[in-house]
């Protein structure tokens, strides 16, 4: 027992939203029958989209690399199973927007045929720089729907002091099952993948920490945990947003990671349970990315499912497979009802970062007439990074942006806590989200503004400068043109004298010439 | 198939809205108020619905002068509450006119003007209580002596409509005085508590609200049943009322060890002149109290010490109206000061400091 595990773990605020779990908890995990098609977008991670290695009518094996990671941050997309490219083109992503990006289609050709691929090796004895380029070169990113690129994350321990690794298994969003499912199907697997981050990291300790209310998850892990491990497996209370960041770093440990810095300033990384799976498939198995278990649940699902799906899978192939819709859905979402996106449509692919795709009714939304604040601080009491939501989105509502911020607005992690439990159904984090838009835009215009100043300046410098030189060099054909004169002048006086002296003398055409 | 237009999240609602708030606050506040309905009989009855039913009328009049929508913000339920809470601190046999001057000031003067919903600086019912009492304090300080519904002596129906329309005056032999009025009486005769109490007086019959009182206020532990409804529905928190109540148990106490013939106990302070009442319903009404812990448990005490210090020391004999009106009008400033700490700034809103040396690093490296 470590000496913060006296008290229960937690953090401030929260709510603690009916978790509807039990449709899918109990369904183990089954894989989604090959599509038609597969479209994988060359963006599924934050940072820079990865770069096409192929062209429409190339083959391509299971494995093989289709798109490469493009600069620091970014990762490489591999083709999920063999077959044909069709095209290299653009496609709906899976945003709200539903605006297009460059997707990779590749229709299967069936056989399922992979690259020669080396055997499963020892791999705590590797090199941490090596266990991250592995991870790099298999387009691993946070599973958990962060997807931000986890090699990345896998080099802090050279730059930082890393003595704590957090596996964050608490899956609080409501509905979502998948991680659930991986922690109690594939424990071995998942905790291989642990004792390989703890070591590429050399983080002293790994806690794997899982909500209560997962009791099953818990037991699989601590039965496969050696009792002198440096892996822990802890029970949490279920409380959203307990998956976050922050929150679970602050809830286990008891620290807080201070403004503007990362988990790693304070010796804490924190990953995904499915972002563990896949670091024990791309370093032990020597597996890319390729495949994800996603949850279909919501009220409006026929079927609802754990499945194993190909990246690049449609949602519709999802939903056809879990017998298709009730009723046509209220809302379409990718991932869990707190943080998930609105889906335009049921033909945008499944990406790395897809963790549900929960299809929910009217009376799940529980959409309320937006009524005025009545102030009674509920959002206050809820929000888990201690801010006054309903003062921050009275400001925003006059316009008043900066007397959001000073109200902490940067400090927002869109949770939607305050939202899901305004009285007045007041869509809380959409008001911040627009603030945060605005702000953005305005900063880039400042920044614009400063660059056109910039460049205003240098040309004015640019143009003086010219202007300065123009001038010396007048000056100086001046100063020339008079010494010039002076000259002339000194040498029609000389000649004006020897004129003079020879007074006498007829008038010649030279002197004429002298006097003109 | 579905929407288009992008919309954050959450896609999901806790249960609840303001009209389910509303009628909780209704439902818990039902029990004291049928209980002063049968012990004051029906003029009670009468002076109850007419400020009701004015206090919704006035809502669907300002409603529509300001060009709001009328059926959504009558259905929140807002108006019922406001006029029902005015109707309980009212002296139960009051003239109707008392009842629809007072909706009519709660809702125009004390909501509307403001800006409606949400946006008022001060609880509308104690406004329009107080603007009652400074303008008609004789029809609001005539307190009735209990007349149960169907006792001996008590007004029948149409009794009940002559007192409440003002066709027959109230007979002084029904009228009594609240027991913070007797002692105050009693020490401008210069009587201690021992010489006054007595009589007027009795813990048990003051808890259970069988005395002189206002409409709703009597019944302490009607009120307290329905506050602990409302706390543990979640529909009110626990800190003002704690807060309020508990600063007036510590004053009193300190000040009855201090001279017991000038200072009332707790008990007393506690079952008498709506403390229950406006611990519960009036001062954890949300628009008006401040939206932090911290803010709220100064508010409550500064509530309770201003109730303890207007009934001891004020020229009046009840303060509570005063005390919640002066608290208000400083909820803006507490809430512009006691803010919550913010996760990962100090109190002042500055970065928190790295703790351990050892575990930063020797090189910073920017996550873009």
């Amino acid at each position: 027992m470590f000496f913060f595990m006296r008290k229960r773990p937690a953090f401030k605020g929260g709510v603690h939203p009916d978790d509807r779990k039990q449709a899918t908890s109990g369904l183990p995990i089954e894989p989604l029958p090959l599509p038609a098609r597969l479209y994988l977008p060359v963006q599924q991670h934050i940072g820079a989209a990865a770069r096409p290695v192929v062209t429409a009518g190339d083959t391509v094996l299971k494995g093989q690399m289709i798109a490469r990671g493009d600069g620091a941050v970014s990762a490489a997309v591999h083709a999920p199973t063999s077959g044909r490219i069709l095209a290299v083109e653009p496609h709906p992503a899976p945003h709200p927007s539903g605006l297009p990006v460059e997707t990779i289609v590749i229709e299967p050709d069936g056989e399922d045929r992979r690259q020669e691929e080396p055997d499963p090796e020892h791999a705590l004895n590797l090199e941490p720089e090596i266990i991250a380029q592995r991870v790099a070169e298999a387009g691993v990113v946070g599973m958990g729907g962060a997807t931000f690129p986890a090699a990345i994350k896998l080099n802090l321990g050279s730059r930082h002091h890393i003595d704590t690794l957090i596996i964050n298994g608490s899956e609080c969003e409501p509905y979502l099952t998948c991680d659930d499912r991986l922690m109690r199907e594939r424990t071995d697997e998942v905790v291989d993948g642990i004792r390989i981050i703890r070591h590429a990291l050399g983080a002293r300790r790994a806690l794997v920490v899982v909500e209560d209310n997962k009791p099953e998850a818990l037991a699989a892990l601590q039965a496969r945990l050696y009792e002198m491990d440096t892996i822990e497996a802890m029970a949490v209370p279920t409380r959203y947003p307990m998956g976050s960041e922050k929150h679970m770093i602050k809830a286990v440990t008891g620290r807080e990671i201070p403004a503007g810095k990362l988990g790693a300033d304070i010796g804490v990384i924190v990953h995904n349970v499915g972002t563990a799976y896949a670091v024990h498939r791309a370093v032990r198995m020597r597996r890319p990315l390729i495949s994800r278990i996603v949850t279909v649940g919501g009220g409006a699902v026929q079927r609802p499912a754990n499945l194993e799906v190909l990246l690049g899978t449609r949602v519709e192939d999802l939903l056809a497979h879990c017998g298709g819709t009730r009723q046509p859905p209220a809302r379409l979402l990718m991932g869990g009802p707190m943080m998930g996106q609105v889906m335009p449509h049921a033909q945008v692919p499944i990406i790395k970062g897809s963790n549900g795709i929960i299809a929910l009714t009217a009376e799940e939304i529980n959409i309320g007439e937006t009524m005025p604040c009545i102030r009674c601080g509920r959002c206050v009491a809820a929000c888990p990074c201690g801010l006054m939501p309903l003062e921050m989105a009275a400001r925003i509502r006059k316009e008043d942006m900066d007397g959001a911020v000073d109200y902490g607005l940067m400090d927002c992690v869109a949770c939607g806590s305050c939202s899901y439990v305004c009285p007045s159904h007041i869509p809380l984090v959409q008001f911040f989200h627009h603030a945060k838009g605005v702000l953005g835009a305005r900063r880039e215009q400042q920044r614009r503004q400063e660059e056109i100043k910039r460049l205003a300046q240098q040309r004015r410098e640019r143009q003086e400068a010219e202007a300065r030189a123009k001038a010396e060099a007048a000056e100086r054909r001046k100063a020339e043109r008079e010494a010039a004169k002076r000259k002339a002048d000194e040498a029609k006086a000389a000649r004006a004298a020897k004129a003079a002296a020879a007074k006498e003398t007829p008038k010649t055409p030279a002197a004429d010439e002298a006097k003109a | 198939m579905t929407q288009t237009t992008p919309v954050s999240g959450p896609h999901t609602h806790a249960p609840g809205s303001v009209a389910w708030n509303m009628g909780w606050v209704t439902l818990a506040l039902l029990p004291a108020t049928a209980f002063g309905v049968y012990l004051f009989g029906w003029p009670a009855l009468n002076l109850l619905l007419i400020t009701i039913l004015a206090a919704v009328l006035f809502e669907a009049l300002s409603l529509r002068i300001a060009g709001r929508p009328v059926s959504p913000f009558l259905m929140d339920g807002s108006a019922i509450v406001t006029g029902l809470l005015l109707a309980l601190t009212l002296p139960p046999w009051a003239p109707w006119w008392i009842g629809v001057l007072g909706a009519a000031f709660a809702i125009i003067v004390g909501k509307h003007v403001f800006g409606g919903l949400g946006q008022n600086l001060f609880n509308p019912a104690m406004l329009a209580r107080v603007a009652l009492l400074v303008s008609f304090p004789l029809e609001m300080t005539t307190w009735i002596t209990p007349s149960p519904l169907f006792s001996a002596g008590a007004p029948g129906f149409l009794e009940g409509l002559a007192i409440t329309f003002g066709l027959t005056a109230v007979p002084d032999a029904v009228t009594g005085a609240t027991v913070l009025g007797e002692t105050q009486t009693g020490f401008s005769r210069d009587l201690g508590l021992s010489e006054t109490l007595p009589g007027v007086y009795a813990p048990l019959q003051q808890a259970l609200g069988f005395v002189p009182s206002s409409l709703g206020e009597g019944s302490a532990l009607l009120l307290l049943a329905g506050g602990l409804l409302l706390m543990a529905r979640r529909i009110i928190t626990w800190d003002i009322p704690v807060a309020m109540l508990g600063t007036l148990v510590i004053l009193s106490t300190v000040f009855m060890l201090i001279d017991p013939e000038r200072y009332a106990g707790p008990g007393l302070h506690l079952f008498s002149g709506a403390a229950m009442l406006v611990a519960f319903f009036i001062v954890t009404d949300p628009v008006t109290s401040p939206s932090t812990v911290g803010g709220r448990l100064l508010f409550g005490a500064g509530c309770g010490l201003l109730i303890y210090v207007i009934r001891t020391w004020g020229g009046y004999p009840e303060g509570a109206a005063f005390a919640v009106i002066l608290m208000n009008a400083l909820t803006p400033l507490i809430d512009h000061y006691l803010r919550p700490r913010t996760y990962g700034r100090t109190r002042r809103g500055k970065p928190l400091p790295m703790k351990s040396p050892e575990a930063t690093a020797p090189a910073q490296e920017k996550r873009p």
